[in-house]
Order: C-alpha cells, then structure tokens, then sequence
C-alpha cells in the first residue's frame, strides 16, 4: 500500500486537475494559517501583559494603612492606622509563611510627591525609603552604581538612587551621577546608583521618574521614626497569596484593635489574584481562538470532502475502469482516502509553516522591550511546537475524516453502472 | 473454460421485475472466439457482466476455469476479474491521464506486480498489438483504432483466460474495425476464450461461433462460414 506506485497513482489524480487541486489545498492552507496566526497572537497578547509581572514574586501581599469604618473593642470608627516597627518585627517573628518582607515609607503618601533638586536643576518626584529586600517584590535593573544595602540601613547613611529620568533632569548628559549630591526636601543625599523597571508602559514610566533611599535613613531624614507606610511580603514557596494574606491582615488587625471585619482599616492587594486573573482571561481567549481556529480548519476540511465528492464523480468512469481491471474496493477507498490525507497534510504543513513564518516576522518587528519605550501590550507571538504538533495531527485526522464519505461514495457506484458514464 | 448453467439475471426497475437472462446454459471452451448476437434488450450485455463478474447473477451456476464464481464478495470478484478475464469495451475506456503504456501496465499494479516488471509487459503487449512506437502517447493522441488496441494490450496484459469484448468496433470504421477484429483472432492461439458481443453480422461472421441471444434466450447456436472453414481444417488435419 505504501510503495511508490501508490503514491504515483496519487499524484497522478492530484496533478490531473491542478487548479481544483490547488483551491482545495487553499481552503485547508488557509484553516490551518489562520488558526497558526490566531493562536500565536493569542499568545503575543498573553506575554505582552503577563511581561507586566516580570521579575515579582506572584505570591506577594501588599498592605497599607488606612481609617478604620467600624467601633471595635471600645475604639471609634473613623480611626487613622499607623504602622510601626514593631509591626514588621511581629510579621518577621510571628509568621512561618513570611519569607520576606520589606516595609516602605513615602515622601508625601501614596502617590506624593517630593520636591528633589541638584544645583539649578529641580524636580517633583515620589522618594521613597527601602530595605534591600524590595528588590524580591519589585522587577528594578540597578544599570548604574549599586542597590541599597544592609550597612545603608543600619548606619542610616544618607545615599540615594535615582531613577533613569531623574538622572535626566538633575544631571547633565555624560555627567556621572553617582558620587552626586542631590536635595530631598531640603536634604542632602549621595547619588549612589540609577535603576530602571525591568517593565514597560505606565508602570516603568513611574519608576523611571522617582528617587530611593535607604528605609532607615528615611525615618531619620524625614521625621518617621518607628512608622512604617506600607508593607510588601513574600510568602513562602509553598504558601499561597491568598493564605499569607489573611495571616498578615489578622495579625495586624489584632495588632492596632481592628474590627476583623472591617474592610477599610487595612488595606492590601495580592499579586497572585491579579495574576491568576489574566492567567484565566487568557485560558479564556487561547479556548475562544482554538474554537475559531478548528472551526476555520473543520471548514477547510469540509472543503476537501466536498471538492472530493465532486472528484469522484467526475471519476466515476475511470474508477470504474480501474475495478474493471482488478482494483478491489479497499483499493479504490484507499485512494481516495490517501489523496484526502495527502492534499490536507501537504496544504496544512505549508499553513503551518506561512502562519509560523508571520509570526516571526511580527515579532522581529515589534521593537525589543526597553524601559521609557511605549507600553508594549503584544510580545513575543509564536506557537509552541506542542500545538504546531496537535494542529497537523488534527488535520490529518480530518483529512481522513473527509475522505471517508468521498472514498465510500467511491465503492458504492457499482462498476458497470460506473462505466456506463459517458 | 466457461460453463454456465440456467442462469437468471433480473433487475429491479422501480416497480418492474426486468426478467433479462431467462435461463443461459453456455459453454465456452479455451481457444474459441464467440460472438454473441442480439436485439438491444435481449440480454447480451449483461451476460457478458455475468460472465465478467461485473453482475452477480440470481440462479443458476457459473464455473470459470473449474471453480465457481457464486456468490463471490467483491473484493474475491475483484481479483477473479483481474486474474482471469480482461475486457475490451466499445468506447474503449482508457483513463484519459495515463500514456497507453501506463494504461496496459495499470491491471499488473492492482495485481501487485513491481513497476520494472509492469513497464516491461505493458511494453511486449503494446508491441503485440503494433503499437510499440505509441507508448508515450495520451490517448487523446491516439486514432480510435489505436485507443482501441491499446485496449487490447491492457485486457491481455494480465494473460487472462477469457477475454470479454463489449462491441469493440461499434466505434471504429470498417477498415480499423478489421484491424481490430485481426488482432482479437490473433489471440486465438493463444488458448484464450474470446467472446465478442456485437450486433453486426460482418463482425459476427469473422468469429468462429455465433451465438444469438433473443429476450434473454439463446435462440441459436452455430459454427460461422469461418468456423467451419477452421472445424473442417482441423477435421481434415486430424483425419489427414
């Protein structure tokens, strides 16, 4: 069955009418095409936004303080929260499931501002005080200098790093900033490295433009002693966001008296619940785009058992000459069958092969991502191999598939009525 | 060769039961060339599908080269027919792609013979019926008598024992048809069983049997001017 004659036999019939033999193969070519560019798409947008959690631990809890909304434990609604030292040392202490965590202050609260100026140059940037650990919570690229670091902290030294549009402002193109003295609200601090956001678009734009200094010297420099605005914890490998989030909430709630209930004392954001978010909207658009992929393909294969439909009568007579002399009627199935495979695995593969080709072009044209570059929401598009894989599995099968009424449509005609076509 | 035996062929025709073959009795030895003769409807073309194994018949018995051909699935037809018989039809039903040499090597590959080996045979066979220097040509290039053995050459490619010829020349003019009818007597010799289905008398008289089929029956069942002349040779010779 498979010899070399079989396949001649094939090519023969294909080769004897090539422009119908093409425009099947196109239907196929382009069910295969499109489902290629749907998915690799799909796939773009999915590492375009999820590139927006580069570099973050997924499993990392946010908390800030804010005003309690109800009376509890004798204390009033209404109640402003602080957090304080004792706070992160009680975090540290007493939770397992803590792997790190990195308190923060802010110049200015939440999105505040602060007045940063060198020589003539000035500028309004968020100053924020860190502990070295930030750096598991935040994607940041130290491209100059250093990060904070311990002995910052502990000797309360007054150093800063800036980030890539303050340098910009404050520093003159080829000047080296690091060693430079730059003035946080009136306060002088040694530039001792610039960093930028291993993302892009709005996020990294924020970053580029705000300024770090050691969390300690913070409350020194800028009257916080002992407070702390906002915490970042990482859980631990096994724990999940959504666990270490309740742990830190009720630890904290017992801690300043909160209602347990009262949504508004603390606030908090967990990365994981965002994340898995858009995991779920994208498991969503990859179902959507194989639905509509296989369906253009199933289309395609349609096409193929129709044209070949088509093709058996118009071959009524030779088919039937064929079984005059000896073919059996498997014999005359299997070459229709064949010639269903055949045409949709050769169009399919040259589908494959055109839609991988797009994508790679696409993404040799989309510029690599870059800090300050125009917020990328489509990277890297492309299939993996696994579904290239699946995708010419399912249109051999359906090949098959559509063969099978044409082959048996084939055998059915008997071989003196067959010849009796003129 | 062939032998058959109260053989009744009926077909459905909406609500009418076509009786066609009314009860065939009909033996055909090796080496004979027969013609079958009739009125369109009396039946001949379907006793050649019988005969072909093209039809299956409804009663009666059919023995081809001492097996019986009964109830045979398709598939088993299948491989009787290219084995035993080969067919030579009126329009002569080449496969309008293939060169003739494809075409005589087409019933080796359903019999699974290697490529060298179908291209070799097709090639003596083609020779055999003049036609060596046509072997490249589509059929469409060909003139009917030449399509027409080129027929031939695939019907004997497979060296069958009963070669079934469906109005061979009702296509062809009076000279290709003698061309033609001089090939089909050239097998003769060859201990071939040649049955030539016609409805014209010339055809019939350059065969040596004639048998007359009228609505279903045999009505008669001669030895032609030619097969007599033949018999009686051979009378002679053995009597000689």
């Amino acid at each position: 069955m498979f010899d070399l004659d079989h396949w001649q036999e094939i090519w023969a019939a294909l080769a004897k009418n090539r422009l119908r033999t093409l425009l099947t193969a196109f239907g196929v070519f382009w069910g295969i095409f499109l489902l290629v560019v749907l998915l690799g798409s799909g796939n773009g947008l999915s590492n375009g936004v999820t590139s927006g959690f580069s570099g973050m631990a997924t499993n990392s809890v946010f908390v800030w303080a804010m005003r309690t909304s109800k009376p509890y434990a004798g204390l009033p609604a209404g109640r402003r929260i602080e957090f304080t030292d004792e706070d992160w040392q009680a975090l540290a202490s007493q939770l397992d499931e803590v792997e790190v965590i990195a308190p923060r202050l802010q110049l200015g609260g939440w999105r505040g501002g602060a007045r940063v100026s060198r020589g003539q140059h000035t500028g309004s940037y968020s100053v924020t005080g860190e502990v070295p650990e930030i750096q598991r919570v935040q994607s940041l690229v130290v491209s100059a200098g250093r990060f904070v670091n311990q002995l910052d902290v502990t000797e309360r030294r007054k150093v800063a790093l800036i980030g890539q549009r303050v340098r910009e402002v404050l520093f003159d193109p080829g000047e080296d900033p690091i060693g430079g003295d730059i003035q946080i609200n009136g306060v002088q601090f040694k530039v001792v490295g610039v960093y930028r956001s291993r993302q892009t678009g709005r996020n990294a734009d924020e970053v580029a433009q705000s300024v770090i200094v050691p969390f300690s010297s913070f409350q020194t420099a800028f009257n916080a002693v002992g407070k702390v605005h906002w915490f970042a914890v990482v859980g631990q490998p096994q724990v999940s966001a959504k666990e270490l989030q309740e742990k830190v909430l009720a630890l904290l709630k017992s801690r300043h008296k909160i209602a347990p209930d009262d949504r508004r004392g603390i606030g908090s954001f967990n990365l994981q619940e965002e994340y898995d978010k858009i995991q779920g909207l994208f498991t969503g658009i990859r179902i959507l785009l194989w639905i509509v992929g296989l369906g253009t393909l199933a289309a395609g294969a349609i096409g193929v058992s129709n044209i070949l439909l088509i093709v058996v009568r118009e071959r009524t007579k030779e088919l039937g000459i064929r079984r005059a002399v000896g073919a059996t009627p498997w014999s005359v199935r299997g070459q229709i069958l064949f010639e269903a495979i055949l045409l949709t695995s050769v169009a399919g593969l040259a589908g494959l092969v055109a839609g991988v080709a797009l994508l790679e072009v696409i993404a040799a044209l989309i510029p690599p991502a870059a800090a300050g570059s125009q917020p990328s929401m489509f990277q890297a598009p492309g299939i993996d191999a696994g579904a290239g894989l699946l995708a010419l599995a399912v249109l051999i099968v359906s090949g098959a598939v559509a063969g099978l009424l044409p082959a048996q449509r084939a055998v059915s005609i008997h071989p003196v009525e067959a010849l009796r076509a003129d | 060769m062939i032998r058959l035996r109260n053989v009744h062929k009926s077909y459905r025709m909406g609500d009418n039961l076509l009786h066609v073959l009314r009860g065939i009795d009909l033996d055909i030895a090796a080496g004979e060339l027969v013609s079958i003769m009739g009125a369109s409807g009396s039946g001949k073309s379907t006793l050649m599908n019988v005969i072909g194994l093209l039809d299956r018949l409804d009663e009666g018995s059919y023995e081809l080269d001492g097996v019986d051909m009964t109830g045979l699935t398709e598939t088993r037809a299948a491989r009787y027919r290219g084995q035993l018989i080969g067919f030579v039809f009126q329009s002569f039903h080449l496969i309008p792609f293939k060169t003739a040499v494809e075409n005589v090597a087409l019933p080796l590959y359903y019999q699974g013979v290697a490529r060298r080996e179908r291209n070799r045979l097709a090639g003596e066979y083609l020779e055999k019926v003049g036609l060596a220097d046509r072997a490249g040509h589509l059929p469409r290039e060909l003139s009917g008598g030449q399509q027409q053995r080129v027929a031939i050459a695939r019907a004997l490619v497979t060296r069958p024992k009963v070669l079934l010829a469906d109005e061979p020349t009702g296509a062809l003019d009076s000279v290709t048809s003698r061309e033609v009818m001089a090939v089909l007597q050239g097998i003769q010799g060859e201990g071939v069983a040649v049955v030539i289905i016609t409805h014209e008398h010339d055809i019939a008289e350059m065969t040596d049997r004639l048998v007359h089929l009228v609505d279903g029956r045999i009505t008669e069942d001669r030895a032609t001017a030619r097969g007599g002349a033949v018999g009686e040779a051979a009378l002679a010779g053995s009597g000689g």
